[in-house]
């Protein structure tokens, strides 16, 4: 927000266009122009352009092809526990990594640092040495005796691990930025701090929660190397898109596996487009 | 007594910043707290708002002891610096926030959030949200709101520092006047002498964590307790090692009883006001004169005249420096 503008006297009230900001689309048209080329061709070559292929080749047989590849009963089964478990895992996230990204700002600790640094090792760490230390902690010999491998839960288990940061990540942040004189002129006004939770900082805060529900989400889509290990592959049961997708290509079924990344393409694509249109719709203020 | 502060002491880790303070502040009137930045004032109204807790000392408001009480149950309403804006939310359901938290009935909150807006002038934007008003407006959005809750006092946090020089004039002619409609004891925080002389019918003077002085407006700028009161509440120069305000020294070609010789080494003409800059006795000082004045005695560089306080005047004495 440029406070410039903000702290301007307005024009009487009733006047238009009281708030709008000056806006020159053109300013810089040579750069401008530039920046747009470029970004639009390394957007095309890193994403477009292979996501077109792969949608183009789950069609190249057919669209009743397409339709028999998604729904044979294994890939099926891979679907619908793929999206389930995400679902179910960027709700728990959603919930767990706006409390740990309240700690993390709010509270203070010993080893706070320490913490806020672990956060970002699920992203660090190659998701199949994730897979290692969870099977190894959870699987057949797990010295907490919880045996979770081969089973959906240690699937969610994975999923759980390897999104965890997405949420912290875009909470933190705003939670930072957030004035904490909002809060106490709540106060002030009366609100216990349950209220002025409720209904001054959630509100605030739940952009950042949406985003980084998506993007948990849409993570848990496609992970492939947390789970393979865990899960035993077990069609039917613990079997996920992305290891399903694995075993087709593996059987030279190049088809039924675009087809298969085309349905969760399209899955990610409905995520992430829902959750922004909730976001404008929830934030219509400037 | 509106507000009763006895004998607080606040520190933050070993830095002192309120040492014994004590002020009363009388029902329905407005005071300001007037002192340099660091000078404890904020911190002051944080205590009486709640926001702080004194280390020592007790704040009784109303007469009921209110020391120990959460600041949602302190019945002030307070002003921030930055406005505070909830930012989420309309300028109505801003203003209705308070009332809402009393769950007050939805036609009883809609008429009185309206007649607040009517009050601060911004009943055209009450749909409109905090990022889409000015700086000036949202204040007044912030005045509205803590208003809107009946508050016994309401305290104001340099409500116009963020404010540019216009609006800022605007906004605390306007204040004054809100003040006599209102009349609900009002205590702001400011480090303008100028602001806290137009605005405040009480001032407190706060400068390193203590009171130094309280009184009207005139009392303090005319009787000043000691030479940093003086020098703060407005221009001030030393002659004869006595500080006196440059209005109050008479100039004169002829040598005067009680006059001193002074060298006039600069007259600098700032429309109405005429600023003479003299050397006294080897020191720096200058009178401010009419321009009237300055051309009847044809004051220029160079010329030797005679200077001394104008009967009556007050002044302090300087301890030898």
């Amino acid at each position: 927000m440029t406070t410039d503008v903000a702290v301007r006297p307005a024009p009487p009230p009733g006047a238009p266009g009281g708030g709008a900001r000056p806006r020159s689309r053109w300013s810089v048209p040579g750069g401008t122009a530039l920046g747009v080329g470029s970004a639009v061709l390394y957007l095309s070559l890193i994403v477009l352009i292979p996501l077109a292929v792969v949608a183009w080749r789950s069609v190249d047989q057919g669209p009743g092809y397409f339709w028999r590849a998604v729904t044979t009963p294994d890939a099926w089964a891979a679907l619908t526990l793929t999206v389930g478990a995400s679902f179910l895992v960027a709700l728990i996230n959603l919930v767990m990594g706006t409390i740990i990204a309240w700690v993390l700002v709010r509270d203070r600790f010993p080893g706070k640092a320490v913490v806020d640094t672990l956060i970002d090792l699920p992203f660090a760490l190659p998701t199949i040495v994730a897979g290692l230390v969870l099977l190894a902690l959870y699987g057949p010999e797990s010295p907490l005796g919880l045996n979770l491998a081969y089973s959906r839960a240690g699937v969610v288990l994975a999923l759980l691990f390897v999104t965890l940061p997405f949420v912290v990540r875009t909470v933190q942040p705003v939670l930072l930025e957030l004035d904490k004189e909002m809060e106490q002129a709540a106060a002030s006004l009366g609100a216990s701090p349950f209220q002025t939770f409720r209904r001054i900082i959630l509100p605030n805060l739940v952009p950042a929660m949406l985003s980084g529900t998506a993007l948990a989400f849409t993570r848990s889509i496609a992970e492939f190397g947390s789970t393979v290990l865990i899960s035993g592959n077990l069609p039917f049961k613990t079997q996920v898109a992305a290891v399903n997708i694995f075993s087709q290509i593996e059987g030279d079924n190049t088809t039924g596996a675009a087809a298969i990344s085309t349905v969760l393409l399209v899955v990610a694509l409905v995520a992430l487009v829902s959750l922004d249109l909730l976001q404008r719709w929830g934030s219509r203020r400037g | 007594m509106a507000i009763e502060v006895r004998d607080v002491n606040k520190s933050f880790g070993t830095t002192p910043v309120l040492r014994d303070v004590s002020i009363d502040v009388e029902s329905g009137s407005l005071t300001a707290l007037l002192g340099p930045s660091g000078g404890g004032k904020s911190t002051l109204l944080r205590v009486i708002a709640g926001l702080e807790q004194p280390d020592t000392g007790t704040v009784r408001i109303s007469g009921v002891d209110a020391t120990r009480l959460a600041p949602q149950r302190r019945n002030v309403g307070f002003v921030f610096q930055h406005y505070a804006a909830f930012k989420h939310l309309t300028v109505f359901r801003n203003v209705a926030f308070g009332l809402e938290i009393r769950k007050r009935p939805k036609d009883e909150i809609r008429r009185r959030v309206m007649e607040l807006l009517e009050l601060v002038h911004l009943e055209q934007m009450a749909d409109r949200y905090p990022s889409q008003l000015s700086g000036g407006q949202r204040q007044r959005m912030a005045l509205a709101r803590a208003l809107a809750v009946e508050p016994e006092v309401l305290l104001l946090d340099e409500p116009f520092g963020a404010l540019d020089a216009q609006v800022r004039k605007e906004l605390r002619t306007w204040l004054r006047r809100l003040h006599d409609e209102v009349h609900v004891t009002t205590v702001f925080v400011t480090h303008d002498q100028e602001e806290a002389i137009e605005v405040a019918d009480t001032i407190v003077v706060l400068a390193d964590g203590e009171v130094k002085q309280v009184g009207s407006p005139a009392e303090v700028y005319d009787n000043p307790a000691d030479p940093f009161v003086m020098r703060f509440l407005g221009p001030v120069t030393e002659i004869g090692g006595n500080l006196v305000r440059p209005h109050d020294i008479e100039i004169s070609a002829e040598p005067v009883e009680g006059g001193t010789a002074a060298t006039i080494s600069r007259v600098v003409r700032l429309g109405f006001e005429v600023r003479v800059e003299l050397t006294v006795e080897g020191r720096d000082a200058w009178v401010q004169v009419t321009r009237g004045f300055a051309d009847q005695l044809a004051l220029t560089p160079g010329d030797v005249v005679n200077v001394r306080p104008v009967p009556g005047a007050r002044s302090l004495t300087l301890a030898a420096v």
